[in-house]
């Protein structure tokens, strides 16, 4: 009951917000037509960029919009508020979680709709296991950045986390050079980087026509990512502050 | 008549300093009571012990027979923080609704509060357009919202013109006299004359704790700004 009051209070907040949710749902579809023309007659190319872009812009815009959303609860004082209420962690992360994991699904179902119709992406399996992992992959980034904002005194400081949680994660997830050739070391950090696992997950519905028990493998690991980073989220938000 | 809040031996460090140190008051149910003092003296401090959000070093405070920030006590006591703390995003009426859900309350609650700050008027303004002193009556609507018995109003009526003022004065006695126990903070000496009993708090410690009639007494003047300024001053003898 005030788990779903939550989710429908900050639907609300972003119901008021046309310029966030026309952010959440044009950009990476216009990021994504940018790659079709610069990859134009060089379709595998694209099929494979795109895809893992599909995977990717989510995670990066959920991360954004949840660690600045959380933290003007705590600096406004209505996080204060929520806790000398019946309002308990877990309906404030999960309120988050859900609230944003909708808006994510929207974006995810516009962007991969189209780059499989409009711009011709071509995957192997169904372009519905896309949309799931890049839902996956947004949750994550809900996490995620539910996690970064306690560690983030001002809205600046929120900002300047997503290249360090974004960045190395982008560079090392086997885009721009296929992990089984990185050095060692990178390899390692790369294993411990949840979207490494999303990345692969969607490489495998791109090339095979029904899902893998890697792709289901992969997933797992997100989704137990998520737990993870929300259970940590818990930990890090305290009734009582100093 | 019973105790609403009772604070012992209560020490707070924020920062570096001790801002209370062993303080010691209680709060009858019931009641209006004034917390006043000078700025920095501790009364934000103060309250947010009261409502459990503030990290405490040791003592010990009970609220209605419960400790500060228990379960029990969420659904019964109501929190208006100094700078008003709701959704800028959300109109007036959407702030106070989602208030009102979380103690399972319906709309109609909600309206209802809208009302009794006089806000009823701009329900469906959005709390970023709304003025200073909208928004602090906005963010008090959230709060009286779930009929608390224990109502911790920290500066609840700054910004407000005169009549506002008096008709939120009006709003906090009637709370009172239906059993309700109402802390509030300020800094305005015509709003203490108000209480039923005041805390003069100088420093993190207790200066007086009596009815404003009493304190005018003890400080030989009928006018309360001179009062608590004879006070404060007997203290800083008493402790040089
Ligand atoms: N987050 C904080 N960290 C460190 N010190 C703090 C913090 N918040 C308040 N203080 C200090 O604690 C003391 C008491 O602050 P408090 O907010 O309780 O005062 P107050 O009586 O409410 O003042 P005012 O009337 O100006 O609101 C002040 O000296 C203040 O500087
Ligand atoms: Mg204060």
């Amino acid at each position: 009951m005030i788990l779903l009051s939550t989710v429908r209070r900050i639907l609300t907040q972003l119901r008021h917000d046309p310029r966030t949710i026309a952010m959440i749902i044009v950009v990476p579809t216009l990021l994504i037509s940018l790659l079709s023309f610069m990859y134009e007659g060089q379709p595998a190319v694209f099929d494979r960029i795109a895809l893992t872009m599909l995977g990717v812009f989510p995670f990066v815009v959920m991360f954004l919009i949840t660690s600045i959303a959380m933290l003007r609860e705590r600096t406004t004082g209505t996080l204060e508020r929520l806790f000398t209420t019946p309002v308990g962690k877990l309906d404030l992360l999960f309120g988050y979680g859900i609230a944003f994991g909708l808006a994510a699904a929207v974006q995810a179902a516009v962007a991969a709709g189209f780059a499989h119709w409009a711009l011709g992406m071509d995957t192997a399996g169904s372009i519905g296991l896309v949309v799931l992992i890049a839902v996956a992959n947004a949750v994550l980034g809900v996490a995620l950045g539910l996690l970064a904002s306690a560690f983030a005194r001002t809205e600046f400081q929120a900002v300047q986390f997503m290249p360090v949680v974004a960045a190395p994660q982008l560079l090392l997830c086997g885009l721009f050079v296929p992990r089984e050739e990185m050095a060692g070391w990178l390899q390692a950090i790369s294993d411990v980087l949840p979207l490494s696992y999303s990345v692969e997950a969607l490489t495998e519905v791109g090339v095979h026509t029904d899902p893998t028990g890697i792709m289901w493998r992969d997933l797992a690991v997100v989704v137990a990512a998520v737990v993870v980073a929300l259970v940590l989220g818990a930990a890090t938000l305290r009734r009582r502050t100093a | 008549m019973s105790t609403a809040i009772e604070v012992e031996n209560l020490v707070v460090r924020r920062g570096k300093r001790a801002v209370l140190d062993g303080f010691f008051c209680a709060v009858p149910q019931g009641s209006v009571t004034g917390l006043l003092g000078p700025s920095g003296s501790g009364k934000t401090t103060l309250m947010r012990a009261i409502v459990g959000v503030q990290t405490v070093v040791s003592g010990r405070v009970t609220v209605l027979g419960h400790p500060a920030g228990s379960v029990p006590l969420r659904r019964r006591i109501g929190y208006v923080t100094q700078a008003p703390s709701v959704y800028a995003d959300l109109t007036v009426a959407e702030n106070a609704r989602y208030f009102a859900a979380l103690h399972r309350l319906t709309a109609a609650d909600a309206d209802g509060a809208v009302d009794a700050v006089g806000l009823s008027g701009h329900a469906g303004q959005l709390v970023a357009n709304l003025s200073g002193g909208q928004r602090s009556r906005a963010s008090l609507a959230c709060a009286i919202v779930s009929r608390p018995e224990v109502l911790v109003l920290d500066e609840p009526t700054v910004g407000q013109d005169p009549v506002l003022r008096d008709e939120l004065w009006g709003h906090f006695r009637r709370l009172a006299a239906d059993g309700a126990t109402v802390l509030v903070s300020s800094h305005v000496m015509d709003e203490a004359n108000r209480c039923d009993r005041l805390l003069l708090i100088r420093d993190g410690a207790l200066i007086a704790d009596d009815t404003p009639e009493a304190v005018k007494r003890s400080a030989g003047t009928g006018d309360l700004d001179q009062a608590f300024l004879t006070l404060i001053k007997r203290q800083e003898l008493a402790a040089a």
